[in-house]
């Protein structure tokens, strides 16, 4: 058993009481603190579809034990959406508008994955956008979708900033 | 207090020598696979990421000093990891963004796994790990950090502190076979270094043996061979051949579920076949 602890996410503090020491930070945002965002496909680092920001890096939320993740800034895919409720991201709406989600089970990580990759690349090559979304599976799209919505949302960021 | 973020190695140590039963974690990308799994269960963790010195990099007398905390991601860009350029190159090989990010080169060592991207780099380099324990710190040559299959000469309460490569003037390249180019662990793979001024080659041979291997005597029957010049290295298409026989006969395969060892063998060929073309010419 671990001793309670405070995580930060998405800007707000939240106890963690009799928790178990092993606990990854995945299993702690959707069982104990109500953040379904980050999806449990393979808990094994594999699938990307747990992939949330500590600290602003991309992680698999399943390799990061929560009880060694206090004193950092965690952002899910709740913490993404701008202003009120139901409002989404250039990137969501880029994936909604091209049809790049399917069951949408991957959906949430590819979101993570994306923004991760346009903050620090506002102009990416398409090698760049392939290695960018590496780490996460889709079983259903074939990818081609998920290529158009990034180019969709490169797009939509050269016209919010020309 | 079950989960110790230390602040130095000093008091890294002092909770491993006092907790006998704590486990060190770095970026958790081998131990929580393991925690997930139900294989291992934590009593009490020391989380090391945040040691400054384990995330230091910095070049001391022709050596590139690598923390053990020194994620994948950041020996991909770092300036000074670039000194290293196969380190650099294996360390993009590693998993995906998501693991690069989290995954240390400390973890890659302790690990231990023949297959560890990191790890023919630093046997082709001749480096050497840094180790503090309960007696103080050592100097381990990589050829010997290593004893077996995931096994290696960490005894409980050690840490990694850091890994010293040399720096050295000459081509070098990192190559890897496995069944797609993103996420994947190694059937195969194998890094070269040309040092033109002491004109020697350096092998390293990754998941075709217990550990990863070195393949002296075809590095040694090479640079005898080769014409070195003050600005690059020449050989033989003939010895490019026989080079890539030599390697090969360094590899010591077994048969799993990724690959045979007559495959893996075939593969460590045509790897010194072309890591040799392209490091030379
Ligand atoms: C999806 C996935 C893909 C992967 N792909 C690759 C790949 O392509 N290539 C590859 O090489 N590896 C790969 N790995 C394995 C893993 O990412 C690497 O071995 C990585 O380097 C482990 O480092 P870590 O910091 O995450 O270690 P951790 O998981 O934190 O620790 C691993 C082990 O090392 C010990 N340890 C960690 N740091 C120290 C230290 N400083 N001193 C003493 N002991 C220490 C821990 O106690 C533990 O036993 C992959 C893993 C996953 C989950
Ligand atoms: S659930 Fe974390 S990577 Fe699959
Ligand atoms: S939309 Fe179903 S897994 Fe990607």
């Amino acid at each position: 058993m671990s001793e309670m602890y405070v995580l930060r996410v998405n800007g707000d503090e939240h106890g963690v009481a009799d928790a178990w020491l092993g606990e990854s930070l995945l299993y702690v945002l959707r069982e104990r603190l109500g953040f379904p965002g980050a999806k449990a496909g393979c808990e094994q680092g594999e699938c990307g579809s747990c992939s949330v920001f500590v600290d602003t890096t991309l992680v698999c939320a399943c390799l990061v034990l929560a009880a060694a993740a206090v004193d950092s800034e965690i952002t899910t895919l709740e913490g993404l959406q701008p202003g009120e409720r139901g409002a989404v991201t250039d990137v969501q709406r880029a994936f909604v508008e091209t049809g790049a989600v399917q069951c949408g089970f991957c959906t949430p990580g590819l979101i993570m994955a994306v923004h991760a990759l346009l903050d620090a690349d506002p102009e990416p090559t398409d090698l760049a956008v392939r290695e960018a979304i590496s780490g996460n599976l889709c079983r259903c799209t074939g990818y081609g979708r998920i290529l158009e919505a990034v180019e969709v949302a490169v797009d939509a960021r050269r016209g919010a900033v020309g | 207090m079950p989960v110790i973020v230390p602040e130095s190695v000093e008091s890294a140590l002092a909770a491993l020598a006092a907790f006998p039963d704590a486990t060190v974690l770095a970026g958790g990308t081998d131990l929580m696979v393991e925690v997930n799994d139900g294989r291992r269960s934590l009593a009490r963790v020391v989380a090391v990421g945040r040691v400054p010195e384990l995330a230091d990099i910095r070049v001391d007398d022709a050596t590139v000093v690598i923390g053990a905390a020194t994620t994948f991601a950041r020996l991909e860009l770092d300036p000074v990891a670039r000194l290293v350029p196969a380190l650099a190159l294996a360390a993009r090989t590693v998993g995906s963004p998501q693991i690069r990010n989290a995954a240390t080169i400390g973890g890659n060592l302790a690990t231990a796994s023949p297959a560890g991207d990191a790890l023919p780099v630093l046997v082709a380099l001749g480096a050497s790990v840094e180790i503090a324990g309960m007696y103080g710190r050592r100097l381990i040559p990589i050829a010997e950090f290593f004893t077996g299959p995931k096994r290696s000469v960490l005894e409980v309460g050690d840490l990694v502190v850091a890994v010293r490569v040399p720096i050295r003037r000459g081509p070098q390249d990192y190559l890897k076979v496995g069944v797609r180019n993103a996420m994947v662990i190694a059937v195969a793979s194998l890094a070269i270094a040309v040092d033109l001024d002491r004109q020697r080659v350096g092998i390293g041979l990754g998941s075709v043996g217990p550990t990863a291997l070195d393949a002296p005597e075809a590095c040694s029957w090479v640079a005898a061979r080769a014409r070195w010049r003050g600005d690059g290295v020449e050989v033989t298409d003939d010895d490019v051949v026989e080079f890539g026989e030599r390697v090969t006969d360094a590899a010591r395969p077994i048969d799993d579920h990724r690959g045979t060892a007559q495959y893996r063998r075939h593969a460590v060929g045509v790897m010194a076949r072309r890591a040799l073309r392209r490091c030379t010419g």
